[in-house]
């Protein structure tokens, strides 16, 4: 296991990729990006078991899909960061002739991504598809997932959770950013998603509830548990909590930031909070 | 590039001076009526046998789409979705990581229209090798009527970038083109039916993917249809060839890509064309056809189709005699073009 606070400062510099990555294309989604730092440091370091390189079939690995398609910037840090494509390619991000596409794509052969999303509600079935493939394989890997709690609004993941729940789907941990914010204000006020938690374990979910998903121990605590749960005859959810913006403090607490850039001195503003630790790209 | 040759002005009596001794036809036979979705099932179940990646999704139709001896023989390898078919979709774009060849099955209105965003991005997009396997299509679904009797799905398919686009004529070819698309990579949509109709093609048949099939020759007009049309078209040629009119009937079974040369070759030898098919004109062969024309070879060109209307209820027969896509469409179409080309 990583010393803890060597992950703190990778979490930080991912901070600093993200507001970087959007604010030189002006454009992208920092909000849920900054949001979800601490989950994707947490999971790609401490939790899933990674072999080296990528292929597509990810046999005998930990899989993990992005269904909330838009949170790019933070995934493209981690993956750049993990090695799977050169550091420096993060400043082609959402450019023309890019592997960084504004949405995570195969198209362009992008290490690390296996299924396009961005059009919302998608990732949970591909999921769920590929962990079937694993236990057809008898590959004892898991398959992780990350939704947005907006996104959640889209019917298709009722019927991702229902099969899943209703098929015991039971080597998939699906995470739900519980950060209460979509794109036109509040998700309780857009339309109300309520008790999210309950609604899953009434499809027969396993759930755990994560109070502070911007807590890096308490993210890394809750996958470790959500890891002991599968194999259980359940899928495994993590209602995870978290702030939109998190580390930026003009950018918390508010869904302005779900998809607008920074501009030169609000970046300046940003990046000051996030000091450098590990290197800008 | 045009390649071809232009056509030489020719009139209504020279085409008809020139077939006064029409060479013999080609006798095509039905060997008993069939349902094409039967030969989806009898594709289904070789392939339960002879390839282990092949895994089969349905939501909730595995009587309608005759999948029932592959799920017996191999129920590891079959995930009863629901009635859920968004979802069927995505896992089947899943299953492909880690190596399986998905068979997602429905009807054809459900595995088209009403999940057309997720065929874009988790497969089209994606790049996937993920089969939609369509039954019930067109009008020919009968009784159910139009909720259930789409149209628009060789539009809605054919327009996906990287997507293959097939419509086989009967269960022979249907039960080879299951077979072809197993050994193909990527995305497939592959269109069939509920009507038994006539299984006129041979058993066994090798099925090339994009290959035109050339079911008979003639000199005046080019007749390329598709699906449950190309054994119409047949019908057509025969009552065609008694007057004197001999026409190349090709079965085009690969809408995408386009068997373009064959096409080609075709209409610079007739200089005229009628297109054939159980689907709305607009999106449909007809307009892959013309547009191919209108880019390299322009001629008359004729529509057996449906004309932009929704269908109903009634007898498969009646359907196509109501909505003008039956063996008499066909050869009423053939005499209007051969007109125009006369000019």
């Amino acid at each position: 296991m990583a010393e803890t606070k060597d992950l703190e400062a990778l979490a930080t510099q991912v901070r600093r990729d993200i507001l970087r990555m959007v604010h030189q294309c002006n454009s992208g989604h920092p909000g849920g990006s900054l949001g979800c730092t601490e989950f994707f440091v947490a999971l790609y370091n401490e939790i899933m078991e990674l072999k080296d390189g990528f292929d597509m079939d990810g046999k005998g690995e930990d899989l993990f899909f992005l269904s909330n398609g838009h949170i790019s910037p933070v995934w493209y840090s981690i993956l750049a960061r993990k090695g799977y494509f050169p550091l420096e390619e993060l400043s082609t991000f959402r450019m023309i002739n890019s592997r960084l596409q504004g949405h995570p794509t195969t198209h362009e052969g992008l290490p690390g991504v296996r299924v396009a999303s961005g059009s919302l509600g998608q990732g949970m079935s591909v999921a769920i598809g590929a962990a079937l493939a694993k236990k057809l394989n008898k590959d004892p890997h898991l398959v992780f997932s990350l939704h947005g709690d907006g996104e959640l609004q889209e019917g298709q993941n009722w019927e991702a959770i229902m099969y899943a729940g209703s098929k015991g789907v039971d080597n998939l941990i699906s995470t739900i950013d519980r950060n209460g914010q979509q794109i036109d204000g509040p998700t309780e006020e857009v339309m109300a998603l309520g008790n999210v938690g309950a609604k899953l374990a009434t499809f027969g979910w396993d759930v755990l509830e994560l109070e502070d998903g911007n807590d890096l121990k308490a993210v890394i605590g809750a996958l470790k548990e959500a890891k002991s749960r599968t194999g259980k005859g359940k899928p495994v959810a993590i209602v995870m909590d978290t702030v939109m913006g998190h580390g930026v403090d003009f950018m918390m607490h508010t869904h302005a930031w779900h998809g607008k850039a920074p501009n030169d001195e609000q970046l300046a503003n940003a990046l000051a909070q996030n000091p450098e630790t590990l290197g800008d790209y | 590039m045009n390649n071809w040759p232009m056509p030489w002005p020719r009139t209504r009596k020279h085409w008809a001076i020139t077939n006064r001794n029409p060479p013999q036809m080609k006798t095509y036979t039905d060997q008993g009526k069939q349902d094409t979705r039967s030969g989806f099932g009898a594709g289904m179940t070789e392939l339960g046998r002879t390839n282990p990646r092949v895994v089969s999704l349905c939501a909730d139709l595995v009587g309608s789409l005759k999948i029932e001896t592959f799920i017996e023989e191999n129920p590891e390898r079959f995930f009863q979705t629901g009635i859920a078919e968004a979802n069927m979709m995505g896992i089947a774009a899943g299953l492909t990581i880690g190596g399986y060849i998905p068979f997602a099955s429905t009807f054809a209105n459900f595995a088209t229209g009403r999940v057309y965003d997720q065929i874009r991005q988790s497969i089209a997009y994606s790049g996937k090798n993920v089969k939609i396997c369509a039954s019930h299509a067109g009008i020919t679904l009968g009784e159910d009527g139009a909720t259930h009797q789409i149209l628009e799905d060789l539009g809605l398919m054919k327009m996906l970038p990287g997507m293959v686009v097939i419509n086989p004529c009967d269960f022979n070819q249907t039960k080879a083109a299951t077979l072809a698309i197993a050994e193909y990579e990527g995305p497939v949509y592959l269109r069939f039916g509920r009507p038994k109709v006539a299984n006129f093609t041979p058993v066994d048949q090798s099925f090339e993917i994009g290959k035109a099939v050339q079911l008979q020759e003639g000199s005046d007009v080019t007749i390329i249809a598709t699906g449950h049309l190309v054994w119409e078209s047949l019908q057509a040629a025969e009552r065609l060839h008694q007057q004197g009119i001999t026409a190349d009937v090709i079965d085009i079974h690969t809408i995408k890509p386009l068997d373009e040369e064959a096409i080609l070759a075709s209409v610079a030898k007739t200089g005229c064309v009628v297109t054939a098919e159980e689907h709305n004109y607009l999106g449909g062969l007809g307009e892959s056809v013309s547009g191919l024309l209108a880019r390299r070879y322009p001629v008359p060109q004729e529509f057996v189709a449906v004309q932009d209307t929704f269908g109903e209820s009634g007898t498969p027969e009646d359907l196509m005699e109501k909505y003008g896509i039956n063996n008499k469409a066909v050869e009423k179409a053939v005499l209007k073009v051969l007109e125009r080309k006369a000019g």
